[in-house]
């Protein structure tokens, strides 16, 4: 239970005083501000995270500092998920924000119904599928982090068990699953994963607790697809290793972080204002990966220098495209072959639906 | 170190907080008054405990720093509620709103800093007794302190004249105002109390739990020690039973998922609500038989006449 607080962060201010700072100002600075260009953000969890909200902020503050004289920033933190979203992103449509990010795949339907009511101010949807003439979508290919992520993990654990810290059963998380497990398979076939959903984003106490139970029932190798450090820093005591989420969480495991997949927007936020700003800001599907840099993998720390080799050539092999995380076949957990339509790999509707695990895994998509 | 060993270990350490901020709550809302700022105040015991261990590299310090700052908000609720005569409810969750946007405040320029976590008691031959050994002898201050607070409270409610009197002034303030007994000055040491007790609660998180600050770390964990309360009907033994049982719940999904047991995740998420409402239930159906020691006076603004 997450208690629902939105708190107005009025980073315009803090434009203000840098620009108060970099600039004397001037008699006609009231009128300029008037005309910058307000784009506004509204985040899942307390920019604090240190996770998947935090990498966001990163996002926001890049723009500041690249386009502080031409923008103005607002975000909205800890705006719960769901239909009640709606008001917070209106809100920010009403105080005169013409480009809008929304960043959590539960603000889709809210943002959607938003977009529709203003045609006149664009909308940007992180991880959701709908899109509308002002609302493009951005997301990032995490299965191919997850996949080396699997594969260092595979090298590294003693054990041969790995324990994967879950949120919620959506495709994002299952496809995450999927890839970390072909990853690993690929180095040890017969490599076991445990999994326990905490049905939460972020709950570092909850993430700590899992992360003891996975210890404590034999694995040696900590992932998670939830957005606080606190799993790193239980495995970080308890000797073990374990992956950043999100962000470099080097900090809290400096002997324990294998590596992360960092989630880095700020590219991506740039240009999409830069359109804004020149009047060509369309509505597009982009889906990064780790070749439009949209995901960087945080340094392999802690591993032998011929895993470290291996983590390395899979990612510019994943980049120049010669490997793909899901390349067929890819047999689910009943043994079935899944439908291949190139005959290559799985295509991205496949990965953007996954509803199925891979053979191997042992465990039950909740809810299915 | 056995699985059961384990797990015991992990239980007793998601217990604790809980146990801390519920046995507070519990005295204060023996004196009447009903403070649904606990999360707030936990939250803020987190965010001061922190900085306190992280200037001065001291657990105890920390400790204190998370007293003072539950203390301090309960301060702020107790002259709204009390000294103004405010609805208990909405101050309440006012000081729950508050205290997460404060607390992120001050936290903010400690995000990713790491801090010692308090030292676990070692006894040279005692902790090394297999398994009772760690679990009776190797925890850290903060679980002493959780079960010695909550012996003193059922001494001092019911084995002193104070704990006496402070029943009274939640069971008919109006009678005990007439007796002479000065209720809001009781209510208002109840209510600081109550919050001392949430800021230690919260304070554990950082400075026992996971050894750094977060905005938001309570994550709800003020709203379970509220549900404990009742589930405890008002008495601080059932505290104790109650805030294991939670955790142990708590925990022991977690490791039924890793067991790859077929028990639906969600539902093990919900047993201790269930647990709480069936409790309400038993304690209605069965006033007085049940046991149930819900002070008739709780959550009333009470008024002096002049």
């Amino acid at each position: 239970m997450r208690f629902p607080l939105v708190v107005i962060a009025a980073s315009a201010v803090a434009a203000a005083a840098l620009a108060a700072v970099t600039m004397m100002p001037t008699a006609n600075s009231a009128e300029k501000a008037a005309e910058k260009l307000k784009v506004g953000f509204i985040y899942l969890g307390p920019v604090g995270d240190y996770g998947w909200t935090y990498q966001h902020e990163v996002g926001r503050q890049g723009l500041v500092k690249d386009m502080g004289d031409k923008i103005e920033t607002t975000y909205l933190e800890n705006v719960p998920e769901g239909p009640d979203a709606e008001r917070s992103i209106e809100q920010l449509v009403r105080s005169g924000h013409k480009l809008i990010f929304t960043t959590s795949f539960g603000y889709m339907d809210p943002t959607l119904k938003v977009a529709k009511k203003y045609p006149r101010v664009n909308f940007e949807h992180a991880t959701g599928y709908k899109r509308d003439k002002n609302m493009a979508t951005y997301s990032g290919r995490f299965y191919e982090g997850r996949y080396i992520q699997g594969q260092i993990a595979a090298k590294m654990t003693k054990t041969g068990v790995l324990g994967y810290i879950v949120s919620f059963p959506i495709p994002e998380v299952i496809s995450g699953i999927n890839a970390t497990m072909l990853g690993a398979q690929s180095v040890k076939p017969d490599i076991k994963v445990k999994i326990i959903w905490v049905n939460t984003w972020f709950d570092p106490g909850k993430e700590a607790d899992a992360a003891k139970a996975l210890l404590d029932q034999g694995a040696d190798v900590i992932m998670q697809h939830t957005d606080s450090p606190a799993a790193m820093q239980i495995a970080s005591a308890r000797g073990a290793y374990a992956f950043g989420q999100d962000s470099d969480m080097i900090k809290f495991g400096p002997k324990t972080q294998l590596t992360s997949i960092i989630d880095n927007w700020a590219p991506y936020y740039d240009e999409r204002v830069k359109a804004e700003l020149a009047g060509k800001w369309t509505s597009t599907d982009t889906w990064g990966g780790l070749k439009s840099k949209l995901l960087v993998m945080a340094p392999y720390t802690n591993m032998p220098d011929d895993v470290k080799k291996m983590a390395m050539d899979t990612e510019a092999a994943i980049v120049a495209g010669t490997l793909h995380p899901f390349k067929c076949p890819v047999v689910d957990q009943e043994g079935k072959t899944v439908e291949c339509k190139n005959g290559k790999n799985l295509e991205d509707g496949q990965i953007l639906g996954m509803n199925f695990y891979v053979k191997g895994v042992d465990d039950k998509i909740p809810g299915k | 170190m056995g699985l059961l060993e384990a797990i015991i270990l992990s239980v007793i350490a998601a217990s604790t907080p809980l146990l801390l901020a519920a046995a507070g709550e519990l005295v204060t809302e023996r004196a009447g008054v009903l403070n649904l700022g606990i999360e707030g105040m936990m939250i803020m015991g987190a965010a001061c405990g922190f900085a306190g261990a992280h200037f001065t590299g001291s657990v105890i310090i920390g400790a204190v720093c998370g007293i003072l700052a539950g203390g301090f908000m309960a301060a702020l609720f107790a002259a709204l509620t009390l000294g103004l005569a405010v609805n208990q409810v909405a101050a309440g969750l006012a000081l729950t709103i508050f205290g997460i946007g404060l607390s992120g405040l001050i936290g903010a320029g400690f995000v990713g800093e790491r801090i010692e976590t308090a030292p676990h008691l070692h006894l040279p031959l005692l902790t090394d007794i297999p398994f009772v050994g760690r679990i009776a002898f190797g925890q850290d201050g903060f679980v002493y302190m959780s079960l010695a607070l909550v012996i003193g409270i059922w001494w001092f409610l019911y084995r002193t004249r104070a704990g006496l009197i402070l029943r009274a002034v939640g069971d008919n303030h109006v009678s005990a105002h007439a007796l002479g007994y000065p209720v809001l000055r009781i209510r208002g040491l109840a209510v600081l109390f109550g919050g001392a007790c949430a800021g230690l609660g919260g304070a554990y998180l950082p400075l026992a739990y996971t050894p750094f600050f977060i905005s938001g770390m309570t994550a709800g964990r003020g709203w379970i020690a509220l549900a404990l309360v009742v589930f405890a009907s008002w008495r601080p033994t059932r505290v104790v039973i109650g805030a294991y049982l939670f955790g142990a719940v708590t925990i022991l999904q977690l490791h039924a998922q890793a067991l790859s047991l077929p028990i639906p995740s969600q539902f093990m998420s919900s047993l201790p609500y269930l647990a709480t409402v069936v409790v309400l239930i038993a304690i209605s159906r069965r006033r007085g038989l049940a046991g149930s020691a819900a002070p008739a006076s709780l959550g009333l603004v009470f008024v002096p006449d002049r």
